[in-house]
């Protein structure tokens, strides 16, 4: 059995609520990081908040989420998160989405490694059938990222955002079983 | 798309806990039937206690736990219920349970057409790939109501059970959604879909 | 004559210990890190867990230990510095029929292969049949958990059921095997001495 936590550059792990909460906190900070990951208003919450956040999400999370933390093989640095969703386990089928709240670690294949360690977890633990995303359009290096993954462009919701005065679309891609296995090298 | 909760003699229908606790309380008296069904101690239960356990059971509402009643298609009577309770969707494994009441509904089809209904319920609407079940060694009737809805055998655990000091083994069956495929000969089409 | 001066909680290298709720989360949090090792004991998905998950997990087996009276966890230990080493389980007890159901594991790399799961499985057969005095134990086994089928043949244990192909890693299909052994069988092949 493989160890699929582990991969080139990075490892996934589950860490507990004070050292999230601290790290998050730093990575708010980072308003580019915010609004390259997420659609909602960048926001500053304390650090006694985002604890608290994390420890009440502990108490009532479902068995459908699948939250893991990414740190680097060889500093053991915490630098983001990934995390998958399984939106109906009749389907088979998981949102996935990450973020890489360090920036010097942009751009260098450290996300990529993560993301597919989340999708390999996901065809090779969960035994989904499919797994989506979305992303900013204006997010060329995450797009370039999810394609080397494997992802395949599904479609564009026209306008999704509005920021600084400017509209954007949002993507929105996938990859199924059978590709993702098929780039492995057959099996299912 | 087709009613796949109907079979040839029964349908699965909700639960009224009231309804449902009320004939459990009769049944559960009669000590055969309790432990044909169970592998605890039989005890003897209050409808409130039973009515306020369903409840709490189909309050839940999870696509991991379905608990259905089994009706007559000619008559709309109460005549037992099934189960199916998924213990793994990474592997997509699941339990079945059955129970007919009334020794009077016995051998007549009812639980064998049951057994295939919620068996197509898990193979083409839950998507699962494999129902298992347990059954005790003195149960021959339902034994042989499984092995006709296409369970396969695949092992016992030998003296499971004490009762009245004899010994007695716990069989398990299982059947996999490939060779339910088969059997009932499924379109390709749906069966493509369902992987 | 009752044989109550062997010790039931220690063999020569490891001992059985309770959970200690400050040191031990860490230690297990790294455990459930190693995908490998948790695959070869965890039939559901595998998923890490921080150590205040342990705690929490910990937490809810004491409860269980003592309201529900059908589990006894207990930790394994290096009898020479105390460290965890690792699990014995005995879970799913059936006190009218006498049966449960065994789980035991070593959680660190460095700690197998030394014999350990060996002197915890005699422990814990000793204590589930000695002192619990059930008549029967299933362990339960993914069919590419060669070290544990190979552990409980050694001692004795009989392949009872084969669900085919019950679990899915890695694109395979694995079957899950369910081992028994009964109370008469151990006791014959311990002449008593446990």
């Amino acid at each position: 059995m493989k160890d699929i936590y582990r991969g080139t550059l990075v490892r996934l792990v589950v860490e507990s609520p004070e050292v999230m909460s601290k790290m998050f906190v730093r990575w708010d900070h980072d308003t580019e990081a915010h609004r390259l990951a997420d659609s909602d208003p960048a926001q500053l919450w304390s650090e006694k908040w985002m604890k608290e956040f994390a420890e009440k999400r502990l108490e009532k999370e479902s068995d459908q989420a699948f939250r893991f933390w990414i740190r680097t093989l060889a500093e053991d640095k915490l630098i983001g998160d990934v995390s998958l969703w399984v939106n109906s386990w009749t389907h088979s089928e998981a949102w996935i989405g990450i973020m890489i709240g360090e920036r010097d670690f942009w751009g260098k294949g450290y996300g990529t490694d993560a993301m597919r360690l989340a999708v390999q977890y996901g065809f090779t633990e969960i035994n989904l059938r499919r797994i989506s995303l979305g992303l900013h359009a204006y997010n060329l290096r995450a797009l370039k990222s999810y394609e080397k993954v494997g992802f395949k462009m599904e479609g564009t919701m026209r306008q999704e955002g509005l920021r600084d005065g400017q509209r954007y679309d949002g993507y929105y891609m996938g990859i199924l079983r059978e590709e993702w296995f098929a780039m492995q090298g057959g099996g299912s | 798309m087709k009613d796949i909760l109907k079979g040839e003699l029964v349908r699965l229908c909700a639960v009224d806990a009231e309804e449902l606790a009320r004939a459990y309380t009769v049944w559960n008296r009669d000590s055969e039937l309790a432990r044909l069904f169970d592998s605890g101690a039989a005890r003897l239960h209050s409808t409130k206690g039973i009515k306020e356990f369903i409840e709490k059971e189909i309050e839940e509402e999870s696509p991991a736990h379905h608990l259905f009643t089994i009706r007559a298609l000619d008559d709309n009577r109460l005549l037992g219920d099934i189960n199916l309770d998924v213990i793994n969707w990474g592997a997509r494994d699941s339990f079945v349970g059955i129970g007919i009441y009334n020794r009077a509904d016995w051998g007549k089809g009812y639980g064998t057409d049951a057994m295939k209904v919620i068996l197509r319920f898990a193979f083409t609407e839950i998507n699962l790939r494999r129902v298992t079940l347990t059954v005790f060694e003195y149960n021959p009737r339902a034994i042989r109501c499984y092995e006709k809805a296409g369970f396969q055998h695949e092992g016992r655990v030998r003296g499971a059970l004490l009762r009245d000091g004899k010994r007695w083994d716990n069989l398990y069956m299982g059947i996999l959604q490939e060779d339910w495929m088969k059997e009932t000969r499924v379109l390709p089409e749906l069966a493509l879909a369902t992987q | 004559m009752l044989d109550i001066q062997t010790q039931l909680f220690e063999a020569q290298d490891v001992c059985f210990g309770p959970i200690d709720h400050e040191a031990h989360p860490e230690i297990e949090s790294k455990w459930t890190h190693d995908a490998e090792f948790m695959r070869l004991m965890e039939l559901k998905p595998v998923r890490p867990l921080s150590p205040a998950m342990v705690k929490k997990q910990y937490e809810s087996i004491e409860k269980q230990m003592e309201e529900d009276k059908n589990l006894f966890y207990l930790t394994i230990r290096a009898c020479a510095d105390d460290r965890l080493i690792g699990k014995a389980v005995i879970e799913w007890i059936e006190w009218t029929n006498g049966n449960g159901y065994l789980r035991l594991g070593i959680g660190s790399a460095e700690d197998r292969r030394k014999g350990y799961g060996t002197q915890a499985l005699k422990m814990l057969l000793r204590y589930a049949f000695g002192e619990l005095n059930l008549y029967r134990v299933t362990a339960v086994v993914p069919a590419y958990n060669e070290g544990a089928i190979r552990l409980f043949q050694k001692f004795g244990f009989v392949e009872e059921i084969r669900r085919r192909k019950a679990l899915n890693r890695d694109g395979e299909f694995w079957d899950i095997i369910s081992f028994g052994l009964l109370n008469s069988e151990w006791r014959e092949q311990t002449n008593g001495r446990g």
